[in-house]
Formats: structure tokens, C-alpha cells, sequence
């Protein structure tokens, strides 16, 4: 018999089906799946039931489009030290470090078990923010320089503490946790479904129409519904314009990071239209409001395809132009080059995902891995690149943007009939489990959701793909001089309230 | 006294013209050019904030720092006019007022004990440190050619009473013109060397050290700067004035030039990134070489070469 289950993006199959192993079983079967180089680990988290831990595991296999399942229970009682999966395989670090800060999990050889966000319900009431264990050197020769929580640019918290020795980084410390505020207990404690789309909304504010479309889908499932081509329609259409928007973006503040002022102003320019876009379409700016289960409440036009055909149209010479003359500008280049290398080895280990995963060489794009909604009809091709250095991630935010703008192009030629505006309230299954994995623009958003005896929620879990992210950030910069942090942080543009939840 | 009072004049819209050049380079309409003098005069109307470990470094610095650049600016002539303060070698003492301010500005970020300071210290106190050579051997060499020691005679040497006016007294001129520009630059911590709009301040330069000044203090020091660059200017404008003209057309001539070194600074502030870090030592120490070229142009003027 299999000790595990098979399953695809967004199917909903009965809890119990997921085979409980060992703890030792289940910590082998799931370092020999990641040994596959086509695997990675999308989701490990563990939630109380039945009162003990039962811990759950999702591996994804790129490859097969394919998710293998599988559980095992533990004790709740602390006493009990396990042995880690993160000592065989870094993938899990994160994932291990997070079930260790909610559960008081204790690993005997987990390499460095940190607190990760703080949440209000974590295992040591002690541990506090202020309290974070620090990597601490006693040197004489480095020095410490220690960045917010307070960000210079007022944007979001996060703690960064470089090690440094003289302008060159030796090692970068991340801390986050500053903007907590327990989405994933809000999903339980909101029954209703408009308060969790709202939810949904605000993981990331930057990446609204990812995080909402994981949520529709992941809910139309549970509910036995298959979306019809309208609702898919309207979620890819939106996904792709938040790509080209979000892109456009960054590469406006990589800019703005080098001190390269053309290109600060014209992609700033170039992006405004776009969100605009979102406006006329939906009423804002960000696509609040837009992507919702079961329905759809601003159907695309005919106008607003017109509309949307003239913004490209208009869109597209100048950011060639401008694109085209910050990849041929000397200065530029001698900035974005080299600076802040992930390489292939580093990305992997660390299980990576998205535009990260991308720049280092690592083909990790789950529209085109586990397609969902239009994705599945298109033959997607994710833009890899090799170097894994700030310039290999602006290239990808360039070729992205084109690669949307063909797709939306497609898009618009077919739009469908209008099908859904039916107010339709299903019930969710009772005692399932799934998992909804959506490409937003940022790499892989991944939410599961575990419902009970009467089809309630009894577990909801939120994985942005910042939650791998940030420790790949930590190690570009190492050996990089300390003036090029903000840049390769640019680069990666990350999300903190994401990653805090 | 005449350019005394033109460099108070420029300092209080150089800034703006800059401002100005980007914002149209950026295809934005842009504040007006009197906006960066109108943030000085609300900041010195403001008190000031100041942390309890700092000491008495802290305060005088930014006064010391802006009375350093008046008393440099006073060196500085006009042609045939003569400076306000003029004497032997008082180009060198014009270096190192500016040079003193720079340590009180350095030592009050110091101060402050911060760590993000202290960083912006040591880059400005290198930078500084490179790109005084290039200053010493341009001055050095103009005085070799002129045979006199102070800016107010080295200039009216070049441009009205010394003799040899072939093409390359003029070069000389251009060249020295192109120092000044560049240091002007790097003193005032502009691009390509130091970005002043960044708000990051693990990449800034200048604008790390006055992070914790506020307030009055930050009025003072920003006007510093303002000051700065129309002396800077000056001495480049002085490289241009001839005897030919009246005195009206020279201080036209004056203001061009000023203007021009303004949109040049938006220029290259709008289409060139900002150098890495560890760039900047080679640039900075690239001029000079510039200075040494005018060395040996001195040295085929006075015939040492023949």
C-alpha cells in the first residue's frame, strides 16, 4: 500500500483518506520525495486534532502536476523531542520553524529554530519581538548595523540586521512578524463568505487578485463548484493585468534604487494606467472587489475590452523604449549585474519559488506546472533565467509583462458569455481537505483548507510565496556591499504583511 | 564684495534650477525654483530635536559647518574685482575652511552614535580625502602659470594681464572648468556619486549624516549646501570673465554660467545611474589625473618642455 495520496491542484478529496504514518515514516517518505529534483515542498504545516498534532504534508511534483499527501500525528505533549526534516532538507525550514513557534514542537537537530512571526496563540508566550535571538558576533573587526522596523520608506515593518565588515555584508539577519494579525484564525472565526473574501483580499495588499483567486477556487471546490468560463476568464484577465501592473512597478523602483531617474518616471507612468484600469473595470485601484466566489459582480464588456486593448496599445512602445534603453544603459547594467547572486545550488536547497526561483534557473511557475483556470488551455512557458543576480530578475519582470500582454491579448479575443450571476449559496464538504495553488505575480500562493463534521472550517492555511523568499534575499546579499542591499531587496520585492499573516 | 553678494543671490534658487531640470527631464511639471530656499527659511523657523546622547559636537556642528562656507565664499573674486578677503596662499585656507566644516559635519554624525551614520562618515570623510588632490594640483598649477598664490590674481592673470593665449591657455581653462564642476559634485554629494533623493540610507552619503538633525540645524546645513554649489559655481564662472566686457555683461556671464552648471547637474541627474559604492574611489581619484593633465599643459606654457 501507498503511503501517500495523489492529488491535483484544487481537488477536494475526504480527509481521512490522507494515510497517517510514524513520525519516522513520515519524515522519511517525505525527504526521499524531495530528492526528486521535479518536487518541492508547497505547504507543511500541523493543526490540532482530535487531541493530538496532526501534521500534514503537501510536496508538489512539478513535473506530474501532481500533490502527494501525507500526514502523521504527534503528541501534543512538549516533553517529546523529534527529529527535524530540515537537518535533510532546508525546504522545511521555515515550515518546521513555524510549527515548532505554534505547538512548542521540539526538534533535536533542526539547525536554527527561530521564532517566525509571533503569533498571539504561539506555544512560548515568553518569546517577544524584542526578545528575538539574534546571531551575535564578537569581533572587533565587523560591525553591526541594525535597519528599522521601521521602514525608510514608510512602506512596511521588517527588522534587518547586517553583520558587516567595513561596506561588505557577511551575513543578513531577517525578522519579521511586526504586522501579525492572525488571518488564519480570522478565516475560522468569519463565517461567513463575504468576510472571508475580504480576508482573502487583505493577505497582501499588493497581490489582492492572487491571494483572491486562490481563495475563490479553493472555496468553489470545496463547495462542489466548478466555476464557469466567465468567473475563469475574469481571474486569469486579472491575474495577468496585476502581473503587468505590480511589474511594471518594481522596475519603476529598481529605477528609482540605482538613482536612474528616466526610468523611475517613465515606468511610474507606464503603471498608472494599468491600475486604472482596475478602477473603471471594478471600482479599484488594487481589484478590491473584483474576483469573488460563485460570482461575478463587474462583467467584462465589450467596452471595457476596447478600453483595455488602447491602454496596451498604448503601453506597449513605451515600455519597450524605456525598457530597451535601462537594459543598454552602461550605468545601469554595471549596477543590476552581479549584484545579488542566488545561485541555482542555493535556490533549490532553500525550495524557492516564483521569479526567485526563475532568475537562479529553477522552473517553478505553477501556471504552468498545476494549471488552473484558463492556464490549463494555454501552453504557458515560464521566463527562466540563469544568473540569478538583480539583472536576471528585472529581465524576468520585462519578459513577463510582454508574455501577459500576449496572453491578455488572447484573452480578449474570445470573452465569454456571461453565466454566473446567479447569487448561489453552497455549503462546503464535510471532512475534506484541499489545496489551491494559483501563480500570483510575486511565485506561488498556496491556501489549504481542512472543513469538519458539518462542512465548518476547522483548519485554514495561508502560504505566500514571501515565506520562502526572504531567506533567499538573506543570502544574496552576503558578500555584497552593504549600499547594494535595498536594490537586491527591490529585486525581490517581498511581502511582509504575507509573510506575517 | 560684488561676488559676495551674486553668490548669496544664486545659492537661493541653484537648487530649484536643478530641481527644475529633472522634473522637465521627467516630463513632470516640478516645484517651483524658489521651492528648495522656501523648505530652508520653514526649517529655520522650526526648533530643533536633540537626542539625549549626543553631546555639544552635535549642536555647534551645523552652525561651524555653514559659517565655514560664508568665510570660503568670501575668497572667492569677481573678475576684476577683488574678493572680500584676498592674500597670498588663501586658496589653501579656502580648501581647508571648506575641509573644517567637513570635520564637524563628519564628527557631529559621529556623534550621534549611530550606526547608519557612522557609515555615511567614513564614506563621506574618504571621498573627501580623494578628491582634495585634484583641487591642490589644478590650484598648484594655475599658480605655477600665473606665478601668483591667490585666487583673485591667478585669475586675473589667466584672463587679462597674462599674454599667451593660445589654444591651449584655453583648454587649461576648459579643464579646470571640468574640475571645478566635478568637485562641486562630489562636495555637494549629487549624482553619479551620492543620490540626494534617496530615502535608503544604507546607500546615502551626505544625507545619512544630517539624518538626525532637524529643524533649525537642517535649515542650516542645507543652505550650506545651497551656498556651496554657487561658490563652486563662481570659481568656474571666474575661469570664463573677460576683460573685453563690461561689468554687467560678466555678471551676465556669470549667472549663464551657474544656470548651465545647474542643468547640467539635472542632466545627469535624469539620465545616467547612480555609481556602485566601490566606484567611486576610482572616479573621484580619476580627476586627479584630470589636474595632472594641467600640470603638464603649464609645463609646455612655460616652456619646460622645449
Amino acid at each position: 500500500m501507498r503511503n501517500y495520496i495523489t492529488i491535483k491542484n484544487n481537488e477536494t478529496i475526504p480527509f481521512n483518506t490522507i494515510p497517517i504514518l510514524k513520525y519516522e515514516e513520515f519524515l522519511e517518505t517525505n525527504v526521499s520525495f524531495l530528492k526528486d529534483a521535479h518536487n518541492h515542498c508547497v505547504s507543511y504545516f500541523a493543526f490540532p486534532f482530535q487531541n493530538k498534532l496532526r501534521l500534514i504534508c503537501c510536496i508538489a511534483n512539478d513535473f506530474k502536476a501532481r500533490i502527494k499527501l501525507t500526514s502523521a500525528e504527534i503528541e501534543t505533549n512538549a516533553a517529546k523531542v523529534y527529529p527535524s526534516l530540515t537537518a535533510c532538507n532546508l525546504n522545511f525550514n521555515m515550515f518546521e520553524r513555524e510549527i515548532s513557534e505554534n505547538f512548542g514542537v521540539k526538534y533535536s537537530d533542526h539547525p536554527w529554530l527561530k521564532p517566525v512571526r509571533y503569533s498571539c496563540s504561539r506555544f512560548d508566550q515568553s518569546a517577544s519581538i524584542s526578545n528575538y535571538p539574534f546571531y551575535k558576533i564578537d569581533s572587533e573587526e565587523l560591525h553591526e548595523v541594525g535597519v528599522g522596523p521601521i521602514h525608510a520608506g514608510v512602506i512596511e515593518p521588517g527588522h534587518f540586521r547586517f553583520i558587516c565588515k567595513g561596506e561588505q555584508i557577511q551575513h543578513l539577519e531577517i525578522q519579521l512578524g511586526y504586522q501579525h494579525r492572525g488571518v488564519e484564525n480570522l478565516f475560522l472565526l468569519k463565517n461567513n463568505l463575504l468576510q472571508r473574501t475580504l480576508l482573502a483580499e487583505s493577505i497582501a495588499g499588493d497581490t489582492t487578485v492572487g491571494h483572491t483567486t486562490a481563495f475563490a477556487n479553493l472555496w468553489e471546490s470545496l463547495c462542489g463548484y466548478e466555476p464557469p468560463d466567465d468567473l475563469q476568464f475574469v481571474r486569469t484577465l486579472a491575474l495577468e493585468l496585476e502581473r503587468i501592473a505590480i511589474h511594471t512597478g518594481d522596475l519603476s523602483a529598481i529605477c528609482a534604487d540605482i538613482a536612474y531617474q528616466l526610468g523611475a518616471s517613465v515606468f511610474g507612468r507606464l503603471r498608472t494606467p494599468i491600475i486604472n484600469f482596475f478602477q473603471n473595470w471594478s471600482g479599484n485601484r488594487l481589484a478590491n472587489g473584483l474576483i469573488r466566489a460563485f460570482q461575478n459582480n463587474y462583467s467584462f464588456t465589450t467596452e471595457l475590452r476596447d478600453e483595455l486593448l488602447k491602454i496596451l496599445s498604448a503601453y506597449e512602445p513605451d515600455f519597450e523604449e524605456m525598457s530597451d534603453k535601462l537594459m543598454h544603459n552602461p550605468g545601469s547594467l554595471s549596477r543590476l549585474e552581479k549584484t545579488g547572486v542566488v545561485t541555482f545550488e542555493q535556490a533549490h536547497s532553500i525550495g524557492a519559488v516564483g521569479m526567485t526561483a526563475k532568475a537562479s534557473g529553477l522552473n517553478r511557475d505553477i501556471r504552468a506546472s498545476h494549471p488552473s483556470l484558463y492556464y490549463r488551455r494555454m501552453d504557458h512557458q515560464p521566463v527562466i533565467k540563469h544568473h540569478g543576480d538583480v539583472y536576471s530578475r528585472t529581465q524576468i519582470r520585462r519578459e513577463e509583462i510582454r508574455q501577459s500582454i500576449k496572453y491578455i491579448k488572447s484573452l480578449l479575443k474570445n470573452i465569454p458569455d456571461v453565466e454566473s450571476n446567479k447569487r448561489l449559496l453552497l455549503n462546503p464538504k464535510q471532512n475534506s481537505f484541499l489545496i489551491s495553488l494559483v501563480e500570483g505575480w510575486r511565485g506561488e500562493i498556496c491556501h489549504c483548507a481542512i472543513t469538519g463534521e458539518n462542512g465548518e472550517l476547522i483548519h485554514y492555511k495561508i502560504k505566500d510565496p514571501s515565506f520562502h523568499n526572504w531567506l533567499a534575499l538573506a543570502l544574496a546579499v552576503r558578500k555584497n556591499e552593504i549600499s547594494d542591499f535595498p536594490i537586491c531587496n527591490k529585486s525581490f520585492n517581498l511581502s511582509y504583511c504575507g509573510f506575517d499573516l | 564684495m560684488i561676488s559676495f553678494i551674486l553668490i548669496l543671490i544664486v545659492s537661493a534658487f541653484f537648487v530649484g534650477w536643478i530641481n527644475c531640470a529633472v522634473s522637465n527631464f521627467s516630463g513632470r511639471k516640478g516645484p517651483g525654483i524658489f521651492q528648495p530656499i522656501k523648505d530652508i527659511i520653514r526649517l529655520i523657523k522650526k526648533g530643533s530635536v536633540y537626542s539625549a546622547t549626543s553631546s555639544f559636537i552635535f549642536r555647534i556642528a551645523p552652525a561651524v559647518y555653514l559659517s565655514t562656507v560664508i568665510v570660503a565664499a568670501l575668497f572667492v573674486p569677481f573678475g576684476q574685482e577683488k574678493a572680500f578677503l584676498s592674500f597670498n596662499g588663501d586658496f589653501i585656507l579656502f580648501a581647508y575652511l571648506l575641509g573644517l566644516g567637513k570635520f564637524f559635519n563628519i564628527i557631529s554624525a559621529l556623534d550621534t552614535g549611530s550606526s547608519f551614520e557612522g557609515m555615511g562618515a567614513s564614506r563621506e570623510a574618504l571621498f573627501s580625502m580623494l578628491a582634495e588632490p585634484a583641487f591642490f594640483i589644478l590650484l598648484g598649477s594655475l599658480g605655477l602659470l600665473t606665478g601668483y598664490s591667490s585666487f583673485y590674481q591667478i585669475f586675473n592673470a589667466i584672463h587679462y594681464t597674462f599674454s599667451v593665449t593660445s589654444f591651449i591657455s584655453y583648454s587649461i581653462g576648459i579643464l579646470a572648468a571640468t574640475i571645478f564642476f566635478m568637485l562641486g559634485i562630489i562636495e555637494n554629494s549629487r549624482m553619479p556619486v551620492d543620490d540626494p533623493k534617496t530615502h535608503l540610507e544604507l546607500t546615502m552619503i551626505h544625507e545619512v549624516m544630517i539624518l538626525d538633525n532637524s529643524g533649525f540645524d537642517l535649515g542650516l546645513i542645507l543652505y550650506a549646501g545651497c551656498l556651496k554649489f554657487a561658490v563652486y559655481g563662481a570659481l568656474i564662472a571666474n575661469l570664463f570673465f573677460t576683460s573685453l566686457f563690461p561689468l554687467y555683461l560678466n555678471v551676465i556671464i556669470f549667472f549663464g554660467i551657474q544656470y548651465l552648471y545647474a542643468v547640467l547637474i539635472g542632466t545627469i541627474e535624469s539620465f545616467i545611474a547612480r555609481f556602485r559604492m566601490n566606484q567611486n574611489p576610482q572616479f573621484i581619484f580619476a580627476l586627479s589625473s584630470v589636474a595632472a593633465l594641467i600640470y603638464i599643459g603649464v609645463m609646455i606654457l612655460i616652456g619646460k618642455f622645449s
